[in-house]
């Protein structure tokens, strides 16, 4: 579509304008969009009013009432809706408080290893030649460690910390955008908007960044939005082995990290944090598939 | 990929390894924490710490210590581990057959549920069926390898206790061994109680690292049944009266499963590299678990034996498999 409209500016506007109203439509249709858009909505308000929906403070400790079992269960308590753990902590309120770490991490991580990712991809795909073989032998060399532990060497030798967190991540994870965007702006490169625009005197880098970077942007959104699942994962990950922010600091992974070792006095204590992050990237999971289904024209078809 | 495509593929090796080789390095000079501080007992003199670090080249410039290091890694001399006074080549090899077999299990899994469940979405387009498959692989696709270890250990292992969460084979039984690979021995002698055991293991953090592979399985291997089916030579066999299960198993299969390994060897990679977190989580005696005491206990020699392990291993895989596709995929073949 945008292909069209660019190479033919004075007849391709109508079309354009059609395509942008069949794209809205379509956004607004995919039932996936929705629900994964519906629980990473309330995942983004819970951690920003954190401090107002939860019912206690996070870090309180009540030694009268520890370990109590969920609300509905014989013993629970209705003032702890999810019970308490071993220091007698209100776990409803440390999950609330958790998800703030998990959106930070998700955000800022997945943020950075985008940019990085694309810019390296973009130039390997579109430049070529030593650009591209350094870039891709580069993947190589990452995609030969396992990412899991390549992100707990680089925690550990930063030293643990929500700093720490997000430089694992996004020095492991940028791989994941430079390969598709490489392959991808291959591609785009050698269709006849590319050609068309540098015949009528575009710049190189101009059109890189005028041309091909607004065809790929619908595919990076997708990839933005699960990689922010993925990077909810490995902050849990790396809090389960003690490398994220400091214990004192409600996380979903350290909580499962507690839960792990206390497993069958309160087994709730593991199995709640689990199912927030399973929702979270199950969110994260489907607004991307979403996403692609709406935006990607051949797939829309 | 031809002849010529073939011998690039080779060629691409050497660079990686050495890649490789200049990151683990480079990554674990970085680390806090002097390996020789730990190594000494309190009150030791300078002069003996000078003399450790002599003892391992650590007083050599950077660049010197690099090719020195590099020398004995090529050769497998990957040093002696800190923390357990033991040849770190010897350690990993002892641990090695362990992860193999954890990691050989859980591909058969992951393997079998991924074609199955394929092969039944795609017989059932567009039918109830199929929606279940998708909603199934879309809620495998949210939950990490070490997620399912700890859901599963919370199910079989305290809620109803019906299979072991920990470790590789009861001691109780005595076992003894010739090799590392326990379970293949145990198998191709017919030791059926201590395979069974040894199985009993290792199905949940099998079962664990399995469900990923599968569902990204699934899904490729049913978008590639589903394009085979729609082409000449599956619906000619099609027209000639075979039934759509038939055509579905004999035609349109072969040809997904090329465009299936091709994915596959990538995934795979994740899936070893899972065993780290699940092999810890099940105190499983394996390399993943080994990698994770190595980075408690800052034992340098033996992370980087570990990573290199890994490397190794992952770079040998994806060779495997790009050369497994060439010869698989008869158009490239006579191409």
């Amino acid at each position: 579509m945008a292909e069209a409209a660019n190479v033919s500016e004075g007849s391709g506007a109508a079309t354009a304008a059609a395509a942008d109203d069949t794209r809205r439509r379509a956004i607004r249709l995919d039932p996936r969009a929705v629900a994964g858009g519906t629980i990473v909505v309330i995942l983004f308000l819970t951690a920003l009013l954190a401090p107002l929906v939860a019912p206690h403070n996070p870090l309180a400790q009540d030694l009268l009432l520890t370990q109590l079992p969920p609300a509905w269960a014989p013993g629970g308590d209705p003032a702890f809706l999810f019970g308490t753990d071993s220091l007698g902590r209100d776990i409803l309120s440390r999950l609330i408080h958790g998800a703030r770490i998990a959106v930070i991490v998700a955000l800022v991580a997945a943020t950075l290893a985008c940019l990085i990712g694309s810019l390296l991809g973009l130039a390997a795909g579109y430049f070529r030649g030593w650009v591209d073989q350094a870039v891709s032998r580069l993947i190589d060399v990452w995609m030969s460690f396992p990412p899991v532990l390549l992100s707990i060497v680089l925690a550990a030798a930063v030293g643990a910390g929500l700093y720490s967190v997000i430089l694992a991540i996004v020095v492991v994870d940028w791989t994941r955008f430079a390969r598709v965007v490489r392959s991808e702006t291959l591609l785009q490169g050698q269709l006849d908007y590319v050609a068309a625009a540098r015949t009528i005197g575009m710049k190189p880098l101009a059109t890189l960044l005028k041309e091909v970077l607004p065809n790929i942007l619908p595919l990076l959104a997708t990839l933005l939005t699960v990689e922010m699942g993925i990077a909810v994962i490995v902050e849990a990950i790396l809090s389960f082995v003690g490398l994220s922010v400091s214990t004192d600091t409600p996380t979903w992974g350290g909580m499962i990290a507690e839960g792990r070792q206390l497993i069958y006095q309160t087994p709730w204590l593991l199995a709640l944090p689990i199912a927030c992050i399973v929702a979270t990237v199950l969110g994260f999971n489907l607004l991307g598939d979403g996403l692609r289904a709406s935006l990607d024209p051949v797939q829309r078809r | 990929m031809g002849k010529g495509a073939i011998l690039r593929r080779f060629l691409l090796v050497p660079p990686t390894l050495f890649g490789v080789a200049v990151v683990v390095f480079v990554l674990l000079r970085v680390v806090p924490g002097d390996p020789i501080a730990m190594m000494i007992p309190p009150g030791a003199s300078q002069a003996d710490v000078d003399r450790l670090r002599a003892l391992y080249g650590l007083d050599l410039p950077i660049f010197e210590q690099f090719i020195v290091w590099l020398k004995a890694v090529a050769v497998g001399d990957f040093g002696t581990s800190i923390s357990r006074r033991q040849e770190v080549i010897v350690l990993i090899l002892n641990r090695l057959p362990a992860t193999l077999e954890l990691v050989l299990v859980a591909t058969l899994i992951a393997v079998a549920l991924g074609a199955g469940m394929a092969l039944i979405g795609a017989y059932f387009r567009r039918r109830a069926p199929e929606w279940g498959i998708d909603g199934a692989v879309a809620i495998l696709l949210a939950i990490p390898d070490f997620l399912w270890g700890l859901l599963f250990i919370l199910a079989f292992g305290v809620l109803w206790p019906v299979l072991p969460i920990s470790g590789r084979i009861d001691p109780r039984l005595g076992a003894q061994f010739a090799t590392g690979f326990y379970l293949v021995e145990s198998i191709l002698t017919g030791n059926w109680s201590v395979a069974g055991n040894l199985l009993r293991h290792a199905i949940l953090p099998a079962v664990a690292l399995a469900l990923p592979l599968a569902a990204i399985l699934t899904r490729v291997f049913k978008a590639s049944l589903g394009e085979a089916e729609l082409q000449d030579y599956a619906q000619i066999a099609r027209s000639r009266g075979f039934t759509r299960g038939r055509v579905l198993l004999r035609e349109a299969l072969p040809n997904a499963a090329i465009a299936t390994v091709n994915l596959a060897g990538v995934q795979l990679t994740f899936l070893i590299g899972g065993t780290v977190l699940v092999e810890r989580i099940f105190s499983y005696e394996g390399i993943g678990n080994m990698a994770v005491d190595a980075m408690i206990n800052r034992d340098l020699p033996l992370i980087q034996g570990l990573v290199l392990t890994f490397a190794v291993l992952f770079i040998a895989l994806n060779l495997a498999v790009d050369l497994l596709t060439t010869w698989l995929d008869p158009r490239i073949q006579h191409g």
